[in-house]
C-alpha cells in the first residue's frame, strides 16, 4: 500500500487525544420531575469518534411536516427535519417506528411502493425535491442499504456502473480510472482493492462490500448521503471501519442514518432525531438526546426501557 | 429397512435432524421407506430406458448415418441416415427459439419488474400457464388454421391459390409457444430471486428501470434465463405432433421453391423425432435400427442440454 497515498478517511482516526470524552461534568443533569427513574445511559460517558464538532453546518435538505402513509397506515407524522452538510443525522427509534421510511422519502424511494403516499414537502438546497426528476435527485442524495448488496460485476464495475450514462457501457474503463479511484479511497476501500479491480465484487467480505456499496454511493458525488442501518449485517471490526468513515464524510455530505444501535448512534452522530410510532419525539444534539432528553419516551427508549 | 428392528429403549437423547432413525416413530420410518422406495423405482425406470437407448443406439449408430440423406428403400442398408432429420431439428430449433427467446425474455421481464396495469399482468400470467398446460397437437391444429391463410402464403409451399401451410416457419412459430412459458417462468423466477435492496440500490444511485434491469439484475439473473432457455430447447427438439402436422414430416427437405435458404424454410421436412415416429416398428417405414439409432443421437442431444442446464444453475451467485 505504500504506492497509494493514504485515503482521506484515514484523516480523523480514533486516537485516545483526539476521541472527544464527555467528561461527567459536562454532562447535563437529569433534574427531570417525575422522571420515572430512568437515568442517562451507561454509554454516554463512553469515547465517541467524533474529533470535535464540525467547523461548519449547511442546510441541505429540509423535511416539512411530512407525512407517509401505506395504505391507511400512517408510517411518518407529521415530521419537519432539517438535514445539514458537516453533521451526522442518526434517526433512532424502535422497529417499525417510521426511521427508514422518512429515510427513503429522501431521495424518493418510497415512491417505489405502490400503496405509499405522501404529504408535506422535501426541500434540497431549497427546491422542493417532487418537482425534480427522480433520477436526478437520487445521484444527489444516494442511499446505502442494510444488506451489502454490491452487483454481479467487478469491483471497478461496480463504481464505474454509476458513473456512466444509464445503462451505456462508456465511457471507457480508461476514463473512469481516476473518478473509481477516487471513490474507493473515500470510502476506504482502495488500498484493500487496488491490486485487483476486476475481482468480482460478491466475493469480497462482508465489510469490504458494504464499503464498496459507500463507495459505490459516493461515485456520484452526492449533497447527501442516505444510510440505512449500514453495519447491522457486519461484525465489529468492519463496523468500527465504517463507522470511522462515516464521521470523516459529514464534512463533505450531509450524512443520514438509521440505526437501531444506539451506542452506534452515541458515538457517530452529531444530532439525533428519535421517532415512535411515526411521530418525531425529539431532535437535538447527541449529547443532549442522550444525556438529557426532553421527552419521557425519549428518556425511556435511550435508557433501554422499551424498543 | 434395519430401522424396523425393535430397539432397546436407550436413554432420551436429543433429537438432530442428523439423528439415527432409531428414534423415529413408526409412521415417519414407513414414510421414509416409501419415499425411498419411490425415489428409487423411478431412478431404475429412468436408468432403464436411457441404458437400453444408449446400448441400441451404439449398436446401430453408424457414422456415415449422420451425413447421409434418407432414402426410400426396403431394407436398412437401402435407406440412408437421417441427416436431413438431424438438420432438421437444428433448423427448427435456431427458429423457433429465435421467436421465443427475446419474447420470453420480454414478457419475463415484464411481468417481473413492471407487471402495470396489474390486471394485464394477471391475464399474461394466466395466459402463458394455459401455453404451458396444452398439447402441443392443439398448437399444431391452431397452425394450421394460421397458416393456410392466403395473407401468409409467402411462408410454404403454394399451388394454385392453395396454400399448404406446411413449412419451417409455421412449425417453428408453434414450436416457439411451447418453449416461450419455459422462458417467461424461468426469467422471471430468477428475476424475483434477487432481493429488492438490489434493485433498489440501482435507483437510489439515479438509474432508471430499464438500466436496472439490463445491467444488473439480468446479468444476476442469467443462470436462470439460460436454464429457461435449455429447457425450452429440450421441449422443441422433442416435440413430434407439431412437426408431423406442420413440416410434414417429410424424408427430406422438400423445398418449396429454388431460391436457396428460403426456399428450403418454406418447404417440408422432417425432425430426429418423426424420424424416430416413423421408422419405429409401428411406424410407416418400420426400420426400427435407424429408429434407435436416432433415437439415441435425440436421447444425447437432450442430455447435453440438461447438462448445460445444471452446469448453468450452478455458477448462479447469489446475494444474503
Amino acid at each position: 500500500m505504500s504506492h497509494t497515498s493514504p485515503p482521506p478517511v484515514r484523516r480523523l482516526p480514533l486516537r485516545g487525544a483526539e476521541a472527544q470524552v464527555v467528561e461527567p461534568a459536562e454532562q447535563p443533569t437529569l433534574a427531570m420531575p417525575g422522571a420515572g427513574g430512568a437515568a442517562a445511559p451507561r454509554f454516554v460517558s463512553a469515547p465517541r469518534r467524533r474529533a470535535g464538532t464540525a467547523m461548519l453546518a449547511l442546510d441541505r435538505m429540509q423535511v416539512e411536516r411530512l407525512s407517509i402513509a401505506y395504505g391507511s397506515k400512517l408510517a411518518v407524522d407529521d415530521v419537519s427535519l432539517p438535514i445539514r452538510q458537516g453533521e451526522v443525522l442518526a434517526l433512532i427509534g424502535p422497529s417499525g417506528c417510521g426511521k427508514t421510511t422518512l429515510l427513503r422519502s429522501l431521495n424518493r424511494l418510497t415512491e417505489l411502493t405502490k400503496t405509499a403516499s405522501m404529504k408535506g414537502r422535501i426541500l434540497l438546497d431549497g427546491e422542493d425535491i417532487a418537482t425534480l426528476e427522480p433520477t436526478a435527485l437520487r445521484r444527489r442524495v444516494t442511499m446505502v442499504f442494510q444488506q451489502p448488496n454490491p452487483f454481479p460485476m467487478s469491483v471497478f464495475d461496480n463504481v464505474a456502473y454509476v458513473l456512466r450514462e444509464q445503462a451505456s457501457r462508456r465511457p471507457r474503463k480508461a476514463a473512469l480510472q481516476g473518478a473509481v479511484r477516487s471513490a474507493l479511497e473515500r470510502a476506504g476501500l482502495y488500498g484493500e482493492v487496488a491490486a485487483d479491480l476486476s475481482h468480482p465484487a460478491l466475493r469480497l467480505s462482508g465489510g469490504q462490500q458494504q464499503r464498496l456499496c459507500i463507495a459505490r454511493a459516493l461515485a456520484a458525488d452526492p449533497e447527501v448521503l442516505l444510510l440505512d442501518e449500514p453495519c447491522s449485517a457486519l461484525d465489529p471490526q468492519s463496523t468500527q471501519v465504517i463507522e470511522q468513515l462515516i464521521v470523516a464524510l459529514r464534512e463533505q455530505v450531509a450524512v443520514v442514518i438509521v440505526t437501531h444501535n444506539l451506542q452506534q448512534a452515541y458515538r457517530i452522530a452529531d444530532r439525533v432525531a428519535f421517532m415512535y410510532l411515526g411521530e418525531l419525539v425529539e431532535h437535538g444534539p447527541a449529547e443532549q438526546v442522550f444525556g438529557a432528553p426532553r421527552e419521557a419516551r425519549t428518556r425511556e427508549y435511550v435508557s433501554g426501557g422499551f424498543g | 429397512m434395519s430401522a424396523a428392528t425393535p430397539t432397546a429403549p436407550v436413554a432420551p437423547r436429543r433429537r438432530c435432524a442428523r439423528d439415527s432413525s432409531a428414534s423415529w416413530r413408526w409412521s415417519d420410518r414407513v414414510g421414509l421407506a416409501f419415499a425411498w422406495a419411490l425415489g428409487l423405482l423411478f431412478l431404475a425406470v429412468t436408468a432403464a430406458i436411457v441404458l437400453y437407448m444408449l446400448a441400441q443406439g451404439i449398436r446401430y449408430v453408424r457414422p456415415e448415418l449422420f451425413v447421409t440423406h434418407p432414402a426410400a428403400g426396403v431394407s436398412e442398408r437401402a435407406s440412408g441416415g437421417f441427416l436431413d432429420p438431424l438438420l432438421g431439428t437444428v433448423i427448427v430449433a435456431l427458429m423457433a427459439m429465435a421467436i421465443a427467446f427475446p419474447l420470453g425474455l420480454g414478457i419475463g421481464v415484464w411481468l417481473s419488474e413492471y407487471g402495470n396495469p396489474s390486471w394485464l399482468a394477471r391475464l399474461t400470467e394466466s395466459t402463458i400457464e394455459m401455453l404451458a398446460g396444452s398439447p402441443s397437437i392443439v398448437f399444431a391444429l391452431f397452425g394450421t388454421l394460421i397458416f393456410e391463410q392466403g395473407a401468409l402464403a409467402f411462408l410454404s409451399r403454394t399451388n394454385d391459390g392453395v396454400v399448404y401451410g406446411r413449412s419451417f416457419f409455421a412449425a417453428a412459430a408453434m414450436l416457439s409457444l411451447i418453449a416461450l412459458p419455459l422462458i417467461v417462468a424461468n426469467v422471471r423466477e430468477g428475476l424475483q430471486a434477487i432481493p429488492g435492496h438490489v434493485r433498489e440500490a440501482s435507483y437510489a444511485v439515479g438509474k432508471t428501470r430499464i438500466a436496472t434491469t439490463r445491467r444488473v439484475l439480468l446479468p444476476a439473473a442469467r443462470p436462470s434465463v439460460v436454464t429457461g432457455a435449455m429447457l425450452g430447447v429440450g421441449r422443441i427438439i422433442g416435440d413430434t405432433a407439431i412437426i408431423v402436422v406442420l413440416l410434414g414430416a417429410t424424408l427430406r427437405f422438400n423445398g418449396a421453391s429454388s431460391v436457396p435458404l428460403l426456399g428450403t424454410l418454406r418447404g417440408t421436412g422432417s425432425t430426429l423425432t418423426t424420424f424416430v415416429y416413423e421408422n419405429a416398428p409401428t411406424g410407416e417405414i418400420d426400420q426400427p435400427e435407424k429408429a434407435f439409432a436416432a433415437g439415441f443421437v435425440l436421447l444425447l442431444m437432450v442430455l447435453a442440454l440438461n447438462v448445460a442446464v445444471d452446469v448453468a444453475a450452478r455458477r448462479g451467485r447469489r446475494w444474503r
